[in-house]
Order: structure tokens, then sequence, then C-alpha cells
């Protein structure tokens, strides 16, 4: 135990104290909020390129109904279309904006001409036919005489509200499942990455010692297997001070880069087109209900399990990367095909956790969530959609024990395989090492 | 005084080979001991038995007159053939980290190797980190890293590979005086004149079977030819042909071979009677590298029954 201890130590503090990794721990946050600050400046960078605008109105349909904004300065003209634009060149106009005569009201077409040396930019375009769409609407109203009242309740917006069937159930709002997939998506990706990144670290490090012919030095004042769990163990550790670290350091940062650069939502085109169908007190109302719906995820313990499905997958998958590395010696480039068997799972189970978060209760879903190959990247993301208890115990069961069961079956191999040398161990003779006597 | 190390008919197979078939033999105490044989003769497949990294499939090993169970850092010292360090660890860590693994306490650690890195006059060595020596350095680290914890047996697995000769001395000079001390030293090697130099005991291995064992004077002694070596001055009186057996001549230089060793006053006596100037009078011993090549080939050759000697 003492040994183990040491072992865990020296790993650990080996890898923490190096400059890579205190620089990649801290500057990853960085990068992030310095993407987020440069996505705000880009958005909030506008069109500072000035036109004047003509416009021929010829029913007069514009008339207050469009104003100059964003360095758009529009006049309107009067006279013949043709003379407006042969005497174009000599005004100081960029361009001459025509609006036809409205002939047929019922028409829900209209065309209207920009005439100019250059193209309209599209954001002037959507600016010009947004107006133009409101003002012409706005005109067929009066010149329709409907009723304007009459005619805003004929959009009607669905809400899907679901709600439980007992009092008892858990109440969920419009929001819930698009958060939890949110949630789970991330969570989803985040065990994909580490999974990978810690684990062919683990792979990489054994490797190393291998090459490096430490392992036989250690070989002899400790067990192959403490020197294995050690590694796995200490690497584990490092992995979860990394999440951790970023945990906390990306929101901060994140956070503070958007109140210093400031990223207002209906500056973001993308929240813009969603957002499109709600006046902006009701986008509002959906970010505070969002919110509150993140807020209601019963965290306490969404994390643990979350902390328990990392340890289970990253145990699962290094232990299989240290016996690969131990049995792949000294050349590292022949011996990348033994890491494919491990690493078509992990893409599988992305694949697996996409479709999932699509139905979070499909058979699928419940399945994958206890194939423990594919658990500790499926479960995290069905986390936040409340899955079934038992399905929870089963699959952390299951996870488990068949972790205990690889650490056990890497164990052997490896034991093996670090005091062979030369080339790379074919899978017929890995298999014949797990019945080798030590 | 029971041998620090015995082996009583220990096998090792892997798979269908025998790397290990039926060695027994015992390393005396304070003793400097070869263990020889050819590449892939299962000389460190033995010396894995006996650091406890692998298990035999039969037979014993007695370690101190006890029956080896389980790993012993503590009372042995192994250097590997293939020895490393981890590259990126500063020195002193490194030590430490090692010596703690073997069981030692902090402070008992500190002070071996503050001994160790004086006595090598390496104190400056301490806070730089292992990539930065070259590789004498790193092996002068790895021989304090197998001696600092005092083992009773020290097994060096060729520990001369990629030494230059002032440090080789310098190791040689620190297991004599190990020897001194009581330890027993087991060296594993192919080089004979290393061998042939610092050991007093030897076993041979070949094929995974012991076929040679014993003092090196009393191995020397068997395997001996009878062969006897007079350098003289002036010329051979013409009789010696007739009663002796001239092996070589050259010109001031004659081998004589002879019956047994008893008969060599009477060679010696027929020289002075024939007033040849006798200017040196030795017998010829075999080399450890002869005899070594002899019987590696005749055990490769003969039937296992009469491999045995």
């Amino acid at each position: 135990m003492q040994t183990l201890l040491l072992i865990i130590r020296r790993e650990y503090l080996s890898r923490v104290t190096r400059r890579s990794f205190i620089l990649g721990t801290l500057l990853t946050p960085l990068a992030f909020a310095a993407l987020i600050a440069i996505v705000g400046v880009i958005f909030q960078y506008e069109n500072d390129q000035t036109k004047r605008i003509a416009i021929l109105d010829e029913g007069d349909v514009l008339k207050g109904a469009i104003k100059d904004e964003n360095n758009l300065y529009f006049s309107f003209e009067e006279g013949p279309l043709d003379t407006l634009r042969k005497n174009l060149p000599d005004t100081d106009y960029d361009a001459l904006l025509y609006l036809p005569a409205i002939k047929d009201l019922m028409s829900n077409r209209l065309r209207v001409y920009y005439y100019s040396d250059d193209q309209p930019t599209p954001d002037v375009e959507l600016m010009l036919r947004d107006r133009i769409s409101d003002a012409v609407r706005d005109y067929k109203i009066d010149a329709l005489e409907i009723e304007r009242r009459q005619l805003e309740a004929l959009d009607t917006r669905i809400e899907l509200e679901p709600e439980p069937l007992t009092d008892k159930g858990a109440d969920a709002t419009r929001f819930t499942s698009a958060i939890a997939a949110a949630l789970g998506l991330g969570m989803g990706f985040i065990m994909y990455m580490t999974v990978f990144i810690y684990g062919v670290m683990v792979m990489r490090s054994v490797m190393e010692e291998k090459t490096s012919r430490i392992v036989e030095v250690m070989i002899s004042s400790v067990k192959p297997f403490q020197l294995m769990l050690g590694k796995i163990v200490g690497v584990g550790a490092v992995g979860l001070t990394q999440v951790a670290v970023w945990a906390i350091l990306i929101p901060l940062l994140a956070g503070l880069a958007q109140l210093i650069f400031g990223i207002d939502p209906s500056n973001n085109p993308m929240l813009d087109s969603q957002a499109g169908d709600f006046n902006p007190d009701d986008t509002q109302a959906m970010i505070s209900m969002a919110m509150a719906e993140v807020a209601s995820v019963n965290w306490w313990m969404v994390l643990p399990l979350f902390i328990l499905y990392f340890l289970g997958g990253f145990f699962i998958y290094s232990s299989l990367f240290a016996a690969v590395g131990s049995a792949i010696g000294d050349d590292t480039g022949e011996g990348q095909a033994l890491t494919i068997p491990i690493t078509i799972p992990v893409i599988l189970a992305l694949y697996i956790m996409i479709a999932v978060i699509q139905a979070p209760n499909s058979s699928l879903a419940t399945w994958s969530s206890i194939f423990p190959l594919f658990s500790p990247i499926v479960m995290p993301a069905r986390l936040a959609f409340g899955p079934p208890t038992w399905e929870i115990i089963v699959s952390l069961l299951v996870m488990i024990g068949f972790s205990l069961f690889l650490i056990w079956f890497a164990g052997r191999i490896y034991r093996v395989g670090i005091l062979m040398y030369g080339k790379r161990a074919s899978f017929k003779e890995i298999a014949k090492w797990l019945f080798v006597r030590e | 005084m029971h041998p620090v190390l015995r082996l009583e008919q220990v096998v090792k197979t892997y798979g269908t080979h025998r790397a290990v078939d039926e060695v027994s033999f015992g390393v005396p105490p304070a003793t400097l001991f070869g263990l020889l044989g050819p590449n892939g003769a299962g000389k460190t497949s033995l010396i894995r038995i006996i650091t406890a990294i692998t298990r035999a499939d039969s037979g014993h090993v007695y370690l101190n007159g006890d029956r080896l169970a389980g790993r012993h850092p503590q009372s042995i010292g192994y250097m590997p053939e293939e020895r490393g360090l981890y590259k990126r660890m500063k020195v002193f860590e490194h030590l430490m980290y090692l010596a703690r693994l073997k069981g030692l306490s902090k402070s008992f650690a500190e002070e071996q190797i503050n001994h160790w890195m004086d006595k090598f006059d390496i104190q400056d060595w301490c806070t730089k980190k292992v990539e930065e020596l070259s590789k004498g350095m790193q092996q002068k680290i790895q021989f304090i890293a197998t001696v600092m914890h005092k083992p009773k047996l020290l097994i060096l697995d060729e520990p001369f590979s990629g030494l230059d000769p002032i440090n080789t001395n310098l190791i040689k000079d620190e297991i004599h005086q190990l020897k001194e001390e009581g330890t027993s030293i087991i060296f594993s090697t192919h080089r004979m004149e290393q061998v042939e130099a610092i050991c007093e005991h030897i076993v041979l291995i070949n094929q995974g079977r012991n076929i040679l064992e014993g003092r090196l004077n009393d191995i020397k002694d068997t395997f001996k030819d009878n062969l006897y070596e007079v350098i003289f001055k002036g010329s051979l009186p013409p009789g010696l042909r007739d009663q002796f057996r001239v092996t070589e001549q050259t010109d001031h230089r004659v081998v004589v071979q002879l019956q047994d060793e008893k008969h060599s006053g009477n060679l010696l006596q027929f020289l002075v009677n024939n007033q040849v100037q006798v200017r040196s009078f030795q017998e010829i011993l075999p080399t450890l590298n002869d005899i070594f090549i002899k019987q590696v080939e005749a055990s490769n050759t003969t039937l296992p029954e009469e491999m045995k000697v």
C-alpha cells in the first residue's frame, strides 16, 4: 500500500509540475475567454461604410417607415425612373431604390429594384427587405381595411407544455428537454475527450518506461501490478485536476470576457434567427426560464455520478491502453494497430451518445448505458434527462465490476508485456500472456 | 556458513522452451560470483527467478537459508542489463524515489544518497535532471540505486557495458570494497576476461543448464592441459624432443606438454642438467574463454546426460 501510494504520488506530481501541463491547464480557459471576447468583438463589428440611397416610392408606401440607420442615409426623390437612373452618377447617392406602386393588393409578391454599381451587401439587403416588408404589410392592412388585432390573432404560437400524470411526477417545463440535451451533449463530449486524452497519456507513459528501460529497475522493487495501478490512478488524478480547474476557470473567464466585451444577444445573428418570432421581452423570459431549468437539474446527484462515470470510463479505457502500451514496446509506429480495437468502442460510444440525446428513453439508450464500454460516455449524457434509478444502479454496478475485471485483465498482460523487448506482440501472443504463470 | 543464495533444481518453462532447466548452485557469503553463459543461455531468466520477478515452475530458491517467498527488494540489489532512469526526474528525487520503493525510511535514504554522492564526488548533480547526464553518469546513478540499501546480495547484469575504463575501475573498486564488507556479488556476463579478473567462483549456464560450477582456480586446474612454457637463452638440447612432447617452439620459447603436473620437476631438471639458460618457467593455465568455448561446444553437441561435469 505504501509502495502504491509512492508510485501514485510520483506519477501525479511528475505530471502536474510539468510546465506543459500547467500552461495547458491555465491557457485553455484563457483561450476560451479570448475566443469569446474575439467573437464578441467580431459581432459588434457593424457596417462602417456610409451609403446614401435615393428612394423612388411610387405608391407612397415607405413614407415614415424607413429611417436613417447604421450609416445608411435615405432620401425620397420624385420624378421619372429613367431620369433618376441616368442622373444618379452625378449625384452623391450610391444607389437608387425603386418601389413600384402596388397594383394588386392580394399578391404576396412584390419586386423592388436596387440600382447601383455594386451589389447591396447582405446586411444592407436584409435590412432593406425587412423594413420594406413591414411597411408593405402596414400599407396593405390599411388598404384592405383589416382589423389589426384580428390579423395578429391568426398567428398562433404553440407551446407544448409537458405535465406529469400524477401530482407526484416531476414537472417539466417546455425547456427541460432542450436544456437536458445541451447539458448531456456537453457532458458526453467531456467524457469522450478526457477518456481519450488521459487513456493515451497512460499508454504513452507505459511505452516510455519500457523504451527507457526504467521498468526493469522498477520491477525489481515493486510488483508490475502495483506499477500499473499506480500509474493509472496517478494519471486519473491528473485528469480530475485538469477537468476541475477547467470546470471552474472556463465559466469564470468566459463570464468575465462576456462582461467586458459584452455580446449583446440582439446583435448575434444566430440568436436573432432563433428569437426572431419573439419580442425582446419574450427573449428575456426565455433566458430566465432556461436558467431556472439549469438550476433545477439535480446537480447534487448529477455531479457525483458524473465523477463516478469519469472514473469508471477512465479505469476501463486506461487499463486497456496500459495493456496495449506494454505490448507495443519499442517501435511506436507499428504498434498503433493495437490501439484500433480500443478506439473503435470510444468512437461508437460517441455516436450512440449523440443518437441517445434525441431519444433518451429508447431501448438503444437503455442498453448502451448498461454496456460498460459505452456507458461511461452515454450515461452522463442522459443524466440531465433523469433516467430511471434502476438503470443508473445497474449501469454503475456493471461498470464498476467491468473496470475491476479489466484492471486485473490488463495487469496480466502488462506484467509479461513490459519485460518483452523487440518486436511488438501479436494478439495471439497477448492472449497467451493472460495464462502465463508468474 | 550456509550460502547466501542457493538454488535447487530450478526449472522455468516459457511455452515449449525450457529457459531454465534443473539448475542448482550456491553462492557463498562475501564472494564475487560469476554467472556465465552465451547470449540466450537463460541468465536473465535465472536472475528474474532469484529476484522474484518471475516464479520458478519447480525447484527451490533459498536466500540466507530461507525459502524465497515473494519479493525481498531489501536484501537484493539488482542492476539489470537493460537499465534506465526516468529522464525528467532530478537525480536526488529519483534516488529517493527508488530508495523509498525499496522500503527505506526517508532519513536513512537521504543519508545513504549523500554518502554515495560524496563518494563519487557528484554532489552537484543532485538538482540536475537525469536527461542532462551523460550515459556514464547515469550508470553511476544506477549503481548507487542498486547498492544504497546495503543489500546482502548484489546482482549485476553486464555492469560494465557502456562504461569507460576510468568508471569501470571506479565501479570495480566499489565492488571489491562491498565484498570486503561481506556482500556477495553475482556478475552476469558473457565477457570472460572480466570474470577472470574479478570472480572467485563461477557457474556456467548453457541452454538453461548448469554445465560447469566451482571455484575459478579449481576449474582451471581441472581443465589444464599440463602445458609449460620455457623461455630460454642459447639453444635447446637435441634430446628434448625425445623425452618430452613439444607443442610449440620459436627462437627462445618452447611449450611442452607433460603427462601430469608432477612431472614439471623432471622437465626443469632436464633443462638444468643440459645447461639451458632458463629465463622463465611457467605453467600455462587455460583461459576461461577457452574453457567456456570448449564446454559450450561440448554441451551443444553431446547428449543431455553427458552434459553434467
